[in-house]
């Protein structure tokens, strides 16, 4: 049986400003208080600070997280000069893009858009974006006129001027509510730019994948089956993967580590060969501490979708070995403290394999950007995950308690990924990781991914799950 | 802070101390423990 590795990974940020107003926080506080959209509006970025702003340039992998980490804050302060829409293993598309791939995902016709934007739409997917770029049509102007104006669905902006509406399919069933249907949408097209990514940047022809695991946070589906629904084959659909089926793992943030961790079995099993993990962001989150920015004065930086897609196959010497026999997982019982988590996912498969802590070169958790958090009085996440991580390595005697600063330099990294719940629970550094493995830099990273099981109120538990990869067989000297 | 005889609502963060965590020690200072959750704030 051949030995999974994880061969390509794929990051996208699409800028979204005028999505913003539609997340589920300035939904609900623009309702109540109408005068906080122009101050919302007022503090979102322009595409060109989005695109220099370094975390951003991290996540697509124009900058590693050491470069960040050497970058003084705020990073709003310090843009990254000639930046490039193009990343190292990801891209960023600006507004117009995005709404083009919602339209050229839309099997049913929800979306309707004007003509300026239909051409701008197109102009910027040429040469990014390879299938149905024939479906971005406009809408014509009076129809489009008596859509708006019968109110059955949600008008789109683009650049603060109504452009586009979004037809509500069922007036009686919340679950195909317009912005329900949004959401998805907008989920679906940015998963459905990661998987064209990172195929071609792989260079895999789409047919050659056989199975496909959606790990977003979306919930697709009517009335009747709430959430039950999957986007995999649907996104696999826009593709060509023509060969492929799929289904959804759903997990909240821990859902792409499971994704893949139940990939590479499925890889080390001999059931499939090429099996693509995917994510599309969350609209949901868009503008989420949106009063916290404007109360610090900062920029509205929760103005991206997120999407991201990873090949796992078998190792062929290209990409990064992921280690079944060095997983971490959550058991029930195994309580809900952050020792304890960290305890049932770090802890214990180092010891079932005789390691010590200081044994992984990197440890990814949760990369939240801290930049976005610490305005809201979240601090800094990453920081406080791997100062938790160096307090255990103290009490195992691994490292002296005046080294924790040093263990958490050497062996953690500034966050840098946008909030959008599973898009930074560790695998933003994958791609990072394998390309430090190519340099020789890196022996090896765990990947660390919590879940909040407690927000659907059906439990008080959480999850969280784990991997090691290491260099494919072939870099390894 | 005099917990005892007190109602409490405890709400956690999983980033943080957690919600049942947060019940326990409430509970071990005497208070009546009326809400207890977790939430995410990231």
């Amino acid at each position: 049986m051949p030995d999974p590795a994880i061969l390509a990974s794929h990051y996208i940020l699409a800028h979204g400003p005028d999505f913003v107003r539609y997340g589920s926080k300035p939904t609900r506080e623009i309702e109540s208080s109408p005068e906080l959209l122009d101050q919302l509006t007022a503090a979102l970025r322009p595409w060109e600070e989005v695109l220099a702003y370094p975390p951003n340039q991290t996540f697509i992998g124009n900058l590693t997280p050491d470069d960040l980490a050497a970058i003084p804050r705020p990073w709003t302060e310090h843009p990254v000069a000639g930046a490039s829409a193009q990343g190292r293993f990801g891209r960023m598309i600006p507004q117009a893009a995005l709404y083009g791939l919602m339209k050229l995902s839309d099997e049913f016709d929800l979306i309707a858009i004007d003509a300026a934007l239909a051409a701008e739409a197109r102009s910027a997917l040429e040469g990014v974006f390879p299938h149905r770029l024939d479906r971005i049509v406009a809408t014509p102007a009076g129809e489009l006129d008596a859509l708006i104006a019968a109110g059955s669905g949600m008008p789109l902006y683009h650049h603060g001027r109504t452009a586009g509406f979004l037809k509500a399919v069922h007036e009686q069933d919340a679950s195909l509510d317009a912005h329900v249907l949004f959401e998805n949408l907008a989920c679906k097209a940015t998963a459905v730019l990661a998987v064209a990514g990172v195929l071609a940047g792989r260079g895999l022809d789409p047919a050659a994948v056989d199975w496909l695991l959606n790990t977003g946070e979306e919930a697709v589906g009517d009335r009747y089956q709430r959430g039950g629904g999957s986007l995999s084959k649907a996104v696999g659909e826009v593709v060509g993967c023509i060969n492929a089926t799929g289904y959804d793992i759903k997990a909240f943030c821990s859902a792409p580590v499971h994704g893949l961790i139940t990939a590479a079995a499925m890889v080390a099993a001999g059931l499939h060969e090429y099996v693509v993990v995917l994510g599309g962001g969350s609209q949901a989150k868009m503008g989420m501490k949106f009063r916290a920015h404007l109360r610090n004065g900062v920029p509205v930086m929760e103005d991206c979708l997120a999407g991201m897609a990873f090949i796992v196959g078998p190792d062929d010497g290209t990409g990064m070995r992921l280690r079944l026999d060095l997983t971490g997982r959550h058991p029930i019982g195994a309580g809900s403290s952050a020792q304890a988590i960290y305890q049932a996912l770090v802890i214990d498969p180092l010891d079932r394999a005789g390691l010590k802590m200081t044994d992984i070169g990197r440890y990814a958790v949760e990369m939240h950007n801290p930049e976005i958090t610490e305005p809201g009085d979240s601090g800094d996440v990453p920081r406080t995950n791997y100062r938790t991580l160096a307090a255990m390595a103290v009490f195992r005697g691994e490292i002296a308690r005046d080294q924790m600063e040093e263990f958490t330099t050497r062996h953690g990294m500034p966050g840098f990924a946008p909030t959008q719940g599973h898009i930074p629970a560790g695998v933003p550094y994958l791609g990072h990781a394998q390309a430090a493995m190519h340099r020789g830099e890196l022996q090896n990273a765990m990947i660390v991914a919590k879940g909040s099981l407690f927000l659907g109120r059906m439990t008080q538990l959480v999850d969280g799950v784990s991997f090691v990869v290491e260099p494919g067989s072939k870099t390894t000297s | 802070m005099e917990l005892k005889g007190k109602q409490v609502v405890a709400i956690g963060e999983r980033e943080g101390v957690n919600g049942p965590s947060l019940k326990l020690l409430a509970e071990s200072a005497g208070a009546s423990v009326v809400f207890s959750v977790t939430q995410c704030f990231v």
